[in-house]
C-alpha cells in the first residue's frame, strides 16, 4: 500500500488548484459577459426585458447553486450534448455569477443621481451618450470593490463543481482523503490554499472600497 | 433525441421529498437561531470587546467567510474525530451551518453597531444603565434593526446552501432528489421538483424572517 506523506498529499493538492482557479476566471469571465449582456436590458428604456432580468436573478439567487450544478449536468444530457463535469461546471457557474453581477452592477447604475441623467438629457446628450459619458463611467468606479468581493464567491462555489464529479481542489481532498486516512491533514490543507486564493481578494475589495469611501 | 418528461412517478416519492424539506427546516431553524447567537457574541468582542478576544474572533471570521462551506463541512464531519471529536451527520451539519452564519452574522451585526452615534452610549450612562443594559437596549437591538434585511438574506443563502449536508448522508430535500432519481432514473425531473422547493422555501423563509423582524422590532413611535 502506497503511503502519503504530507508532501505528496500538498502537491498533489496544489497540482489539483489549478483547476480551481481555471474554472473560477472562466465562470468569472463568463458571468461578467453575460451579466454585462442583462445589466443592458435590464436598464434599458423597455420595461419588460428588465421584468425578465428579475425573473432571471430571483429564480438564480433563490435556488442552491448544488441544483444549478445538477440541471446544467442532467439537463445538457438530455440536449444530446455529450456532457462533461467540466461544461456543466462552466455552464451552471456562468449563469450563476451572471445572477449576482448583475444585481451588483444594476445597483451601481442605479446609485447614479436622478439629477444627473437630468443634467446631460439638457446638454443635449441622447441615452447612448448619457450612458457612455456619464452613467457608466461612474457607475464602473463604484461597481469595481462589490465585484471583487464577490470573485471570493465564485472561487469558493467552484468547490461544489466536485459533487457532479469534476476534479478540482475539493474533490482532490476527498480523494486523498479516502487514500490516505488523514483526513484532518487534507481537508486543513484544503482549507488553508482556498483561504490563500479569497483572502487577498477579500482584503483587496475592502481596501478598495475604503478608497471609494474616501474619495467621496 | 426524443425524451418524453415525465413528472408522474414522482407522486410516489413524496413522503421521501416531504421528509426533506422537514430535515432542511430543521437545520436552518436550529443553525439559524444559533449562528445569529453566536454572530451576536463575536460582533460584540470584535467591536465593544477585549482585545485579546477580538483578535480570535477575528482570525475566526476571516477563516470561515474565505473557504467553502462544504470543506467546513467535511472538516468537521471527517476531519474532527481525529481529534477525538466524533458527531453524528445531522450533529456535523448543524455545527457546520451555526459555524459559518456565526461569521457571516458577525460581520453584518457589527456593521449596525459601528453605526451607533457616540452621543448614544454617553446616553445610556447618563440614564445610569449598566454596561449590559446600554449593550442591550441602546447597542444591539437598535443595531440588529438597522441590519435587519441584510441578516435575512444571509440566513437564506445558509439555507440554500445546506443542500451539500447530503454530502454526508444528511437526509435533506437534496438527499431526496438523489434517492429518487436514483431509482428511478430520471434524474433530471428530480432535480427540477427540489429546486423549484428551494425556491419556495427560499421565499417563504425571507418573508417569514421579514414578518418576524417586524414583530421584534416595532417602529418606535416617537421616530418620526
Amino acid at each position: 500500500m502506497t503511503q502519503f506523506t504530507f508532501v505528496d498529499i500538498l502537491t498533489n493538492l496544489l497540482w489539483a488548484s489549478r483547476w480551481t482557479l481555471l474554472l473560477s476566471l472562466a465562470a468569472f469571465a463568463g458571468g461578467g459577459l453575460l451579466a454585462l449582456g442583462l445589466l443592458f436590458a435590464a436598464i434599458g428604456r423597455a420595461r419588460w426585458p428588465g421584468r425578465l432580468v428579475r425573473l432571471y436573478v430571483e429564480i438564480f439567487q433563490g435556488t442552491p447553486l448544488l441544483m444549478q450544478l445538477f440541471l446544467a449536468f442532467f439537463g445538457l444530457g438530455l440536449l444530446g450534448i455529450d456532457v462533461s463535469p467540466w461544461l456543466a461546471a462552466c455552464a451552471a457557474l456562468i449563469l450563476w455569477s451572471a445572477a449576482f453581477l448583475v444585481e451588483i452592477w444594476r445597483g451601481c447604475v442605479m446609485a447614479i443621481g436622478r439629477g444627473q441623467w437630468e443634467a446631460s438629457a439638457a446638454l443635449g446628450m441622447g441615452y447612448a451618450a448619457q450612458m457612455r459619458h456619464v452613467v457608466l463611467p461612474q457607475a464602473l468606479r463604484l461597481a469595481v470593490p462589490p465585484t471583487v468581493g464577490f470573485s471570493v464567491q465564485v472561487v469558493k462555489g467552484t468547490a461544489l463543481t466536485s459533487i457532479i464529479g469534476f476534479l478540482e481542489l475539493t474533490k482532490a481532498g476527498t480523494v486523498l482523503s479516502n487514500a490516505s486516512f488523514q483526513p484532518f491533514t487534507v481537508f486543513g490543507l484544503v482549507a488553508l490554499i482556498y483561504f490563500a486564493l479569497c483572502f487577498p481578494l477579500s482584503v483587496g475589495a475592502r481596501r478598495l472600497e475604503r478608497k471609494l469611501n474616501v474619495a467621496h | 433525441m426524443t425524451y418524453s418528461f415525465d413528472f408522474g412517478w414522482l407522486a410516489s416519492y413524496w413522503p421521501v421529498f416531504a421528509a426533506g424539506v422537514a430535515m432542511t427546516l430543521q437545520l436552518i431553524f436550529i443553525g439559524g437561531l444559533l449562528g445569529i447567537a453566536l454572530g451576536i457574541a463575536c460582533a460584540w468582542a470584535r467591536s465593544l470587546g477585549p482585545r485579546w478576544l477580538g483578535t480570535p474572533v477575528a482570525v475566526y471570521v476571516e477563516l470561515i467567510r474565505n473557504t467553502p462551506f462544504l470543506i467546513q463541512l467535511f472538516f468537521i464531519f471527517f476531519g474532527l474525530p481525529a481529534l477525538g471529536l466524533r458527531l453524528g451527520e445531522v450533529q456535523a451539519a448543524t455545527l457546520a451551518m451555526v459555524i459559518n452564519l456565526g461569521a457571516y452574522a458577525a460581520e453584518i451585526i457589527r456593521a449596525g453597531i459601528e453605526a451607533t452615534p457616540k452621543g448614544q452610549f454617553e446616553a445610556g450612562a447618563s440614564l445610569a444603565m449598566s454596561r449590559i443594559q446600554t449593550f442591550r437596549h441602546v447597542v444591539l437591538v437598535p443595531a440588529l434593526e438597522r441590519i435587519w434585511p441584510a441578516l435575512a438574506s444571509q440566513v437564506v443563502i445558509v439555507m440554500l446552501g445546506s443542500a451539500v449536508v447530503s454530502q454526508i448522508a444528511v437526509e435533506d430535500l437534496t438527499f431526496a432528489a438523489n434517492f429518487a432519481q436514483s431509482r428511478s432514473f430520471r434524474a433530471f425531473e428530480a432535480y427540477a421538483v427540489s429546486t423549484v422547493i428551494y425556491l419556495g422555501l427560499a421565499i417563504a423563509l425571507r418573508a417569514a424572517l421579514m414578518r418576524l423582524g417586524g414583530l421584534i422590532f416595532p417602529a418606535p413611535e416617537t421616530a418620526r
